[in-house]
């Protein structure tokens, strides 16, 4: 899987090329958007839950160190052994070292955002080991060497004829049978084939309980189960802000998630690990990579609250018609434009500024991250460290300047009204991004100043 | 200094000076709700069947009606020794790779979300609810209870090696967003509701 280095403006201008597609993108993402509203609307304390989330998170955010330690002390009691890894290449390294240890070359695993955050089926690749992604959607766009465009759908960029496809290609289905039921039995019979060989399942982690030294991973699918259940080690991989301090606050959470993320009550499971099963190795890999480094940034702590739902996804318009490939991050969105430039300010300094800042991001975040606040203040850090291209740092000094002094903005105005009017080929050009999809509207005859001069002359002549 | 300490330490340092509080949760999930109404509403919404009865017969001729070319049906239930094999709980979990049907007793449920709670000690293996074609669940009427809230009050600090809450059948939509039951996991899930 390749690294798309263009940045978001251009992926997004590519991606609206097809504009059926990305109109039908924009509705289905919407469609989504709108069940969560139905399900949250059907829960009339919606919003305490969304408050109480919110506050156990800024708790845990407040006591990590703690709570990490407590965390820990309790895993390895249940049998669990622990691992902790810095940053990527290191939680990499310990996932392979695991595998080498028991000398398999296969793995299965289930969806993991770290996993795609860290590289680490390139990683494993490039050591020899194969991997297969269980749930449908990673499936298949791991068949397509694609990353995944949004971290709850990953498919949801493509249509059935592309499965279809696909499916024919690398699982030899019937050509051309795009129903959905007749694809997904084919991705049954294959993976359970492969659940039922991998001696290692690698799953992600939803919640991981303080109290207890439980984690708690949520499917539709049951793919994380069938792995982990039929495996002899299984190793499950979490970044720290995944904690929640007690057991019982789960509750808050499990409400919160699926409601917000598909608009269903509860995915259809939710399940707890606590021990290994008889005979059974399992593993935690406890990951940091620039997330204490986020913690410590005022601004953007919060961020760390997130319990990837992707609604914030689903209802932005930028993600709606720019698609999740445009923002070249293991997460996308809003969210993803928050934490990216924590990982890489130089790569990602595009990603705050893919957003109109309408707030409806932070409208529905489960755990009210001030997400589209956050996006804002990026830009500023953004600016004074010096990561925005040049032209628009130029365009932005050149607007203060005229704007700073009362004479140089009257004669730039009249300058712009007389261009616009008498040479419009000069600013309305490939040049100028303005005017990309956008007319300008006709330039006024004369400036408010002008007017309000003029007003005051004939109003003066008249006594 | 080894990663685990750096890691703690820098979390240390990075983290907020003032504690904040943890929120109260006993204001939450107090809304009247018909519990089992909302139950059955629910169960429906994500594609399961529900089935209220009065006797584990009634059960097995549920299953027998509905499950004619069940092959192989495990339980963990003495009492359906008669129609499932019991014998299997010690076995290697890839022996029920060709399990047709599945009956387990469930904990507790849960309105809001028609979840089930189980865990390894009812399940024989964590496995048995996965690999089945399909499910069957048997939960006294008297244990549905309404919100996620009550759930945990209920779990408390029980000890256990593996739990789940399972609600539904296994679905994706991971194609177009087309609801297909069946993923990984069973097919289909019926819940039966002792009176």
């Amino acid at each position: 899987m390749k690294e798309n280095t263009i940045d978001h403006s251009h992926a997004a201008a590519i991606f609206n090329k097809d504009v059926e597609r990305v109109n039908w993108h924009d509705q289905t993402l919407w469609f989504v958007r709108s069940k969560r509203d139905k399900s949250a609307h059907a829960i009339p304390e919606w919003e305490a839950l969304r408050d109480t989330a919110s506050k156990i998170k800024f708790n845990v955010l407040s006591n990590m160190h703690h709570y990490l330690q407590e965390f820990e002390a309790k895993a390895k009691e249940n049998g669990i052994i622990v691992h902790w890894a810095a940053d990527g290449a290191e939680h990499n390294k310990i996932v392979h070292s695991i595998i080498a240890k028991h000398g398999v070359t296969q793995m299965v695993k289930s969806k993991s955002m770290l996993t795609e955050e860290c590289h680490l089926n390139d990683y494993l690749a490039d050591n020899g080991i194969e991997v297969i992604d269980s749930d449908l959607g990673e499936f298949i766009v791991q068949l397509r060497k694609e990353p995944p465009s949004h971290i709850v759908l990953p498919a949801i960029h493509l249509k059935k004829e592309d499965v279809s496809n696909t499916f024919h290609e690398h699982l030899h289905t019937e050509k051309g049978n795009n129903d959905p039921q007749y694809l997904t039995e084919a991705a049954r019979q294959e993976l359970r084939n492969t659940f039922l060989t991998r001696k290692i399942a690698l799953t992600g982690v939803n919640f991981a309980v303080a109290e207890t030294g439980e984690f708690v991973v949520c499917t539709n699918e049951g793919n994380a189960d069938m792995g982990a259940h039929l495996a002899d080690v299984h190793i499950a991989c979490m970044g720290f802000e995944k904690l929640v301090p007690e057991r019982k606050h789960l509750g808050v959470f499990l409400r919160l998630l699926a409601r917000s993320a598909t608009g269903q009550p509860i995915t259809t499971f939710s399940s707890h690990f606590k021990k290994p099963r008889e005979g059974q190795e399992m593993h935690i890999v406890i990951v940091d990579n620039g997330r204490s480094t986020q913690l410590g940034r005022e601004e953007f702590r919060n961020s760390l609250k997130c319990i990837r739902c992707g609604a914030c996804m689903n209802t932005c318009p930028v993600y709606r018609r720019s698609g999740g490939h445009s923002y070249h991050n293991a997460v996308a969105g809003p969210i993803g434009s928050i934490l990216a430039p924590n990982l890489d300010m130089k790569k990602n300094a595009d990603l705050p500024f893919a957003s109109t800042l309408c707030g409806s991001c932070t409208n529905v975040c489960p755990v009210k991250i001030d997400i589209h606040d956050q996006l804002y203040k990026w830009r500023q850090v953004l600016v004074k460290e010096g990561y925005t291209p040049s032209s628009k740092t130029m365009a932005m000094k050149g607007m203060s300047a005229v704007l700073a002094n009362p004479t140089v903005f009257k004669i730039a105005g009249k300058a712009g009204r007389f261009v616009i009017k008498n040479m419009p080929f000069m600013v309305n050009n490939s040049m100028n991004a303005w005017y990309n999809q956008r007319e300008m509207p006709a330039p006024p005859e004369e400036s408010f100043r002008e007017w309000y001069a003029k007003r005051a002359k004939e109003s003066k002549d008249k006594k | 200094m080894s990663s685990r300490d750096s890691i703690l330490n820098k979390i240390k340092s990075n983290q907020p000076t003032d504690l904040n509080e943890l929120p109260s949760l006993s204001f939450l999930g107090l809304d009247k709700i018909d519990v089992i109404e909302t139950y059955k509403t629910v169960l429906k919404g994500i594609g399961g069947f529900c089935e209220e009865v009065n006797s584990i017969e009634e059960v097995k001729a549920y299953i027998a009606t509905h499950y004619p070319t069940a092959k192989r049906i495990i339980t963990t239930i003495p009492e359906f020794g008669d129609i499932a094999e019991t014998d299997w709980t010690n076995d290697d979990p890839h022996s029920l790779a060709n399990v047709d049907l599945s009956i387990v007793t469930a904990h507790f449920g849960v309105a809001e979300n028609s979840g089930l709670w189980v865990t390894d000690g009812i399940l024989g293996q964590r496995v048995s609810p996965f690999i089945a074609q399909y499910l069957s669940i048997i939960v006294n009427k008297k244990d549905i209870l309404p919100t996620m809230q009550q759930a945990y009050e209920r779990i408390g600090n029980l000890d256990y090696g593996f739990g789940t809450f399972i609600a539904g059948p296994s679905k994706t939509a991971d194609i177009e967003q087309s609801l297909v039951l069946g993923a990984h996991g069973a097919r289909g899930l019926v819940v039966f509701l002792m009176n």
